[in-house]
């Protein structure tokens, strides 16, 4: 990897965050370069996809402190769509539905816009030839069928082919960064397996990739080499692959007794 | 699907021009009984038609303004009821006056002509000024002329359907259509004559606080077929014009119709429109109804069905954006055994605009083994916009199977970040979910009028309709 990449990041310094006047992050940190694999655990409710919306820009997570930077610079005002351009992806828990609408359609005008961050609303798309094919390899690689483009995206999809779904975006978005939130749930186990071998193989050395979630499977083929637990809006912890090991076999009670105030604020947010 | 909206933006301003014309006749403004026997003198018609039309005017006079559907605030007596554009009507373009003819160039209508169409008619203000079919649909017997000329030319057939299926007194406003109706289509499709491609009639308001009001029919002989399009434009004003049109129609035994509208008015225009078909045995009709433009919009396209299998199909989607008021649906009358009908209508709020769905679904006594369905959808993009829903089934049979199904969404906010997350921006993310929310009904129309729509429909996104 070129060492220009490595320097790149994405930067979350004290981040609060409020849903609707009520916080729920209370000072996140987190850095992670480009070529790096984190993940991050937490308990329901604890404030993982928080983050990731947060990062991601939705408009209903007001960040009230603190900062997001992209590669150095502060993003906290940017719109979703450009922080999308500039390289922020996030695989959704629960992905929209949108009716009526094609997923070849959708993906070739995104894929469209993200490599193109400069491009103006109307110029022209890529082309179709040159994106379908593009397209049918990469389902392929996933095991895609190619029916599932012509379908509405995320209508009726099954959960583990919404997920697929997510993933299929990510391979065509390349973005710097990826936040994948719950990936693996909903998936068989011969699809989490294939999950977890597609994402390392998209991801490569040039992705930052924040892996959020409850099981270990995904981490099979893509090692953490960071895990960082939430508890109460706060990521009280950061260690190495082993702590990934630890939480799934053990549980959080060791956590929530070492940081007794973030499991109390566990349990403010839960009240 | 194309989403990209600035594509078009060389065509923002495609319908808002003027062309400078003059004409060679215009009738004071107003109306009254002097002006109804101007233009029925200037058209050199018949005594029954004179006669029609000043018992049409009082009843227009007599009848109250309706009190339902959208707020009409119109001066009648300051509107030109009748402007003669041309002398006669072109059979090729190049007899068409040139700045009339560079009208229609600008909005695309001989190159359509050329790539899909069987014929063209093309009005511009009160007459027809040019008329096309081909020459073999000719030789078939199919007449497509203007309506006036029909009545010159086929009083036979006039006399048997003229005002039978809308008669004056079906409301305020098919009585002003009958008494200074001018222009609009008049078509023949004889016994098993199938039109492979669409007839296309193109209506045009140029002047200010102008008047249309042509009046179309259409008899589909047994087991014929026809398609018939009508695209509707005018430039801007600052003050209202109306378009008001009485449309009728005869599919019968085992015939099938379909009308579709493109209805793109600019802002100032009320249009107050009555439409009708009657389907005899097995016969099929279709109304396409696309209503974009206008200030205020009040039309519910018909079908009766008068004997056993017959069939109609009511799709319609209306766009209102500020300023506009669509008040828009369908009615279904069963009256007859195994008939069936279904109503699928789309509608789209915006930036204040207000949408009505307006349906009867009516089953007479005796028609036993009837069905209907019915759904309709309406997308609020904005707090400021509105829609409603007026549903009308009256059943008097108890056989019969009746569905409705009623939605209203507004665009969700989880929606548009999830496409925008993606790297959309706004706009686009919000075309797309409209466009989205249209396809079932744009899927159904042929190719060039499904393009047609999608692009009018993002151009009405981007605000820059009218
Ligand atoms: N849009 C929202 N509206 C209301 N409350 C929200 C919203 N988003 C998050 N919250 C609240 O914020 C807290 C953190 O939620 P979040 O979804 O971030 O948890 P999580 O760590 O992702 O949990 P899980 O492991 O169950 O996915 C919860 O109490 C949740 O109810
Ligand atoms: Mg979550």
């Amino acid at each position: 990897m070129i060492d220009v990449m490595k320097h790149e990041s994405l930067k979350i310094t004290n981040l609060h965050v409020a849903v609707e006047g009520k916080p729920i992050l209370h000072g996140v940190n987190l850095e992670i370069r480009r070529g790096e694999t984190h993940a991050l655990m937490g308990p329901n409710g604890s404030g993982k996809s928080t983050l990731g919306f947060a990062v991601a820009g939705h408009p209903k997570y007001e960040v009230t402190e603190g900062t997001i930077e992209l590669c150095g610079e502060t993003i906290n005002d940017w719109s979703p769509d450009k922080r999308a351009r500039q390289g922020v992806f996030m695989a959704f828990q629960r992905p929209m539905a949108i009716p009526g609408v094609k997923m070849a359609d959708f993906l070739r005008h995104a894929t469209t816009n993200v490599r193109r961050p400069d491009r103006k609303e109307g110029e022209d798309l890529i082309p179709m030839r040159e994106f379908r094919k593009e397209l049918r390899g990469k389902m392929e690689q996933l095991k895609m069928d190619m029916e599932f483009a012509r379908r509405y995206v995320n209508d009726g999809f099954s959960g583990g082919e919404m997920k697929r779904a997510e993933i299929l975006q990510l391979a065509m978005l390349m973005p710097k960064f990826a936040i994948l939130d719950e990936t693996d749930s909903g998936l068989d186990a011969d699809a989490v397996r294939l999950a977890s071998e597609s994402i390392a193989q998209i991801g490569g050395d040039e992705m930052g990739i924040l892996i959020i979630t409850h099981h270990d499977k995904l981490l099979e083929h893509n090692t953490p080499d960071y895990t960082h637990v939430m508890l109460g809006g706060r990521i009280v912890e950061t260690a190495g692959k082993e702590l990934a090991e630890e939480l799934h076999s053990q549980g959080y009670d060791r956590v929530r007794a070492d940081y007794p105030e973030a499991a109390e604020a566990e349990l403010g947010v839960r009240s | 699907m194309a989403t990209d909206s600035i594509a078009t933006i060389g065509e923002i301003n495609k319908y808002d021009f003027r062309t400078e014309t003059k004409a060679v006749f215009k009738a004071r403004k107003g109306i009254d009984a002097e002006i109804v026997r101007q233009i029925s003198d200037m058209k050199d018609e018949p005594e029954w038609m004179l006669k029609f039309r000043l018992r049409s005017l009082e009843i227009f006079e007599s009848k109250p303004m309706p009190r339902w559907g959208g707020a009409i605030d119109l001066d009648f007596q300051n509107i030109y009821y009748y402007l003669k554009p041309t002398d006669g009507q072109g059979r090729t373009w190049d007899e068409v006056p040139e700045e009339i003819k560079e009208t229609f160039d600008r909005l695309g209508i001989p190159q359509a002509e050329k790539k899909y169409l069987a014929g063209v008619k093309a009005q511009f203000e009160s007459e027809v000024v040019y008329g096309s079919l081909q020459e073999d649909l000719g030789k078939k017997g199919v007449i497509f002329t203007d309506t006036d000329t029909a009545v010159r030319e086929h009083p036979e057939l006039l006399r048997e359907y003229f005002a039978k299926i809308i008669s004056p007194d079906d409301n305020k406003f098919a009585a002003l259509n009958s008494a200074v109706w001018s222009g609009g289509s008049f078509i023949y499709v004889p016994k098993g004559v199938k039109i492979e491609f669409p007839l296309q009639a193109y209506f045009r308001i140029n002047a200010e606080n102008m008047g249309q009001f042509e009046r179309t029919l259409i008899i589909v002989d047994e087991g014929a077929e026809v398609h018939y399009v009508e695209g509707c434009t005018a430039p801007m004003y600052t003050t209202e014009s109306l378009h008001s049109a009485v449309v009728e129609i005869i599919v019968k035994k085992h015939a099938r119709c379909r009308y579709t509208t493109i209805q793109n008015w600019a802002n100032n225009i009320y249009n107050l429109v009555t439409k009708r078909a009657m389907a005899y045995e097995g016969a099929l009709m279709e109304w396409i109804d696309g209503n974009l433009g206008s200030k205020l919009t009040m039309k519910y396209p018909a079908v009766y069905m008068m004997e056993p299998g017959a069939r109609g199909e009511i799709l319609s989607i209306a766009f209102s954006s500020a300023g506009q008021h669509q008040d828009a649906g369908a009615k279904v009358v069963h009256c007859a055994p195994d008939t069936s009908s279904r109503i699928v209508s789309k509608s789209i709020s915006k930036n204040g605009g207000r949408s009505s769905y307006r349906g009867l679904c009516k089953v007479m006594k005796g028609a036993t083994n009837s069905r209907s369905s019915v759904v309709c959808d309406a997308l609020i993009l904005d707090s400021e916009s509105r829609s409603d829903t007026y549903p009308y089934i009256e059943v008097d049979e108890a056989d019969v199977s009746i569905g409705h199904e009623a939605s209203v969404s507004r665009i969700g906010e989880e929606q548009m970040f999830y496409l925008t997350s993606r790297g959309l921006t706004e706009p686009e993310a919000s075309t797309m979910i409209v466009n989205g929310f249209i396809e079932p009904l744009i899927k159904e129309l042929p190719m060039e009028y499904a393009v047609e729509m999608n692009r009018l429909i993002e151009l009405q996104m981007e605000g820059s309709v009218g």
